[in-house]
């Protein structure tokens, strides 16, 4: 394992550290136990948005604090989720008054974790609503699992549920617009490698160099089946059709296309397949309206990608271009 | 006589050992079918029991329990942490403020547990989760109970159940958590919870003198 870190025990603590004196600007760092606000937090008669998760998905969560987006951001230890000791102090922290939403990526530890919170929360005067992000269409949402898992569309959501908050909204009208995306948000993703946790030291799972993995999920846990290698204009079939099909895309609709990178994957080969996506969506006749390419929901130095599409209305397209200003993403002011 | 707080805080001792002692083996374990860090979770969640025990020594074995519950519910995350947490919470509570825990006390304790790990994360025997280790312990203590066991001995078929019970985790499709995201690949591994709750159900009866045998 070659890491650039100091002790696989500090790697959340000193990162979260290092991102607080670069973020200065805009995030405030807590520590024992570890959360980040919003610069000037709560903001009176604003519904906040609190997430988290484990590390190891940067920019996700802590990326995403700031003007439009979070509140606050929990992490956890890599790979696993916070503990209620830190999602309670997060969660009053940035209670105006307005109420606070929980977005949870749906892990059982996750689940779990945030449940206990709230209700702890709850009891302390905050009216929380939890937001669930099932947006995965490689894992069968059925009795035998523990339902689909939270992946790239926690993104959209947190910045379209941020907008809506952001200007105003209610908490229920908040939520109601975070549930509106959960809803109309499907994500598929790719590994071509695996990751190493620091502490354990080994990768999650081996590939071998003509072997991919299609359905991975965000923690290195492996997917749902293994292939041979391909072109990247076929693997972009392979995730992009059962999104499609998922959300049942038909010809005139309008939608947000995000190609999300892994963390060991250049940007130029996401837009290799970004181009290849768009391209099937306008022989569908679906209308790219929106886009989004990068690096913001990783999983460590995995190389892969995942393609999230998000089907748009006016209201969730006016809520993804009102301004945002956080250390991953910034447009509008 | 019954167990006393010396076996409470004896049992956190030594099971915070046999984490650590089985730490890369839960990873290992965890790394097959889930993200690799149950045993990094577990040590760290112990690690902070053991800190605490050490701040504020417990005077009850209710005490030492709920003390356990907090540290593990705050520090070990993931789907373990809550799940641990709740079930040390609820022996806890079970076990009151007695200072001298019999076999039908010590019975209803690991009851108590095993019911709190099924209300919060729903699992049911054959799911391939820590139930599937903790269920059959839960049996088996009630029968050594039954036909006028000891604690010592209620402990001692407890433990030699949760690991039977890890074992036939092996063949079972996970149902929940995250290794059902592998489907049927998730078969011909053990389960790491249930595998982690062998090693302190085992702890619990050497705590309390029950020799530790051949096994391992
Ligand atoms: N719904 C559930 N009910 C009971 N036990 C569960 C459930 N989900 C997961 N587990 C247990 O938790 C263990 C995994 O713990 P851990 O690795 O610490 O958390 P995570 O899965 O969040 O990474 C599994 O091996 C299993 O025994
Ligand atoms: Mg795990």
């Amino acid at each position: 394992m070659k890491k650039l870190i100091n002790d696989p025990r500090s790697v959340v603590d000193e990162s979260v550290e290092g991102f607080g004196m670069a973020h200065a600007d805009l995030v405030e760092v807590h520590t024992d136990p570890i959360f980040l606000v919003r610069k000037g937090a709560p903001v009176a008669g604003k519904v906040a948005l609190v997430s988290g998760g484990g590390s190891g998905h940067e920019p996700l969560h802590a990326g995403f604090v700031g003007h439009g987006m979070l509140d606050a951001a929990v992490p956890g230890a890599v790979f696993t989720s916070p503990t209620p000791d830190q999602i309670i102090p997060a969660t009053t922290a940035v209670d105006s008054g307005a109420g606070v939403i929980h977005i949870v990526k749906n892990y059982t530890g996750d689940v779990l974790n945030f449940e206990t919170a709230a209700e702890m929360a709850q009891a302390e005067g905050v009216s929380v609503r939890s937001i669930l992000v099932n947006d995965d269409v490689a894992v069968e949402d059925s009795l035998y699992t523990a339902g689909r898992r939270g992946v790239g569309g926690t993104v959209l959501v947190e910045k379209i549920a941020g907008a809506a908050a952001e200007r105003g909204d209610s908490l229920e009208a908040v939520a109601g617009v975070a549930e509106g995306v959960v809803r109309n948000v499907r994500t598929m993703g790719v590994a071509l490698s695996g990751c190493t946790v620091p502490h354990a030291g080994v990768p999650t799972f081996e590939l071998a160099e003509d072997e991919i993995e299609i359905g991975i999920g965000i923690h290195g846990e492996p997917g749902r089946h293994r292939i041979a290698m391909e072109g990247a204009d076929g693997i972009t079939s392979r995730l992009l059709d059962p999104v499609l099909e998922d959300l049942g895309i038909k010809a005139g609709e309008e939608v947000l296309l995000f190609v999300n990178g892994m963390g060991g994957t250049p940007l130029s080969e996401l837009y290799i397949v970004y181009r290849r996506a768009a391209q099937i969506l306008a022989e569908r006749g679906a209308r790219v309206e929106r886009s989004l390419v990068g690096n913001y929901v990783t999983s460590l130095e995995m190389q892969g990608c995942s393609i999230s599409v998000l089907r748009l209305d006016d209201e969730l397209t006016a809520l993804w271009d009102a301004p945002v200003h956080t250390p991953a993403l910034r447009w509008g002011m | 006589m019954g167990l006393g707080v010396e076996w409470a805080v004896d049992w956190l001792t030594l099971s915070a050992r046999r984490i650590a002692e089985h730490r890369e083996e839960l990873i290992a374990l965890d790394r097959a079918i889930g993200d690799s860090d149950h045993g990094e979770n577990m040590d760290r969640g112990f690690q902070a029991v053991m800190e605490k025990l050490a701040q504020s020594p417990p005077e009850t074995p209710g005490a030492a329990l709920k003390l356990a519950a907090m540290a593990l519910m705050s520090k070990v995350g993931g789907a373990a942490g809550p799940l641990y947490g709740t079930a040390y919470l609820r022996a806890a509570t079970a076990l009151g403020e007695s200072t001298d825990i019999d076999a039908a006390a010590l019975a209803g304790a690991l009851t108590a547990a095993r019911d709190g790990i099924v209300a919060r994360g729903k699992a049911v025997l054959g799911d391939k989760t820590m139930v599937d280790a903790w269920s059959p312990a839960v049996e088996a203590a009630d029968e050594v109970l039954a036909a006028g066991g000891d604690a010592v001995a209620v402990l001692a078929a407890a433990a030699e159940a949760a690991e039977v019970g890890a074992v036939t985790t092996d063949p079972l499709v996970a149902r929940k958590g995250r290794a059902s995201y592998l489907g049927e690949r998730s078969a011909g591994h053990r389960d790491p919870g249930a595998a982690s709750s062998a090693l302190l159900l085992r702890a619990a009866a050497t705590a309390a003198g029950f020799p530790e045998g051949s096994a391992e």
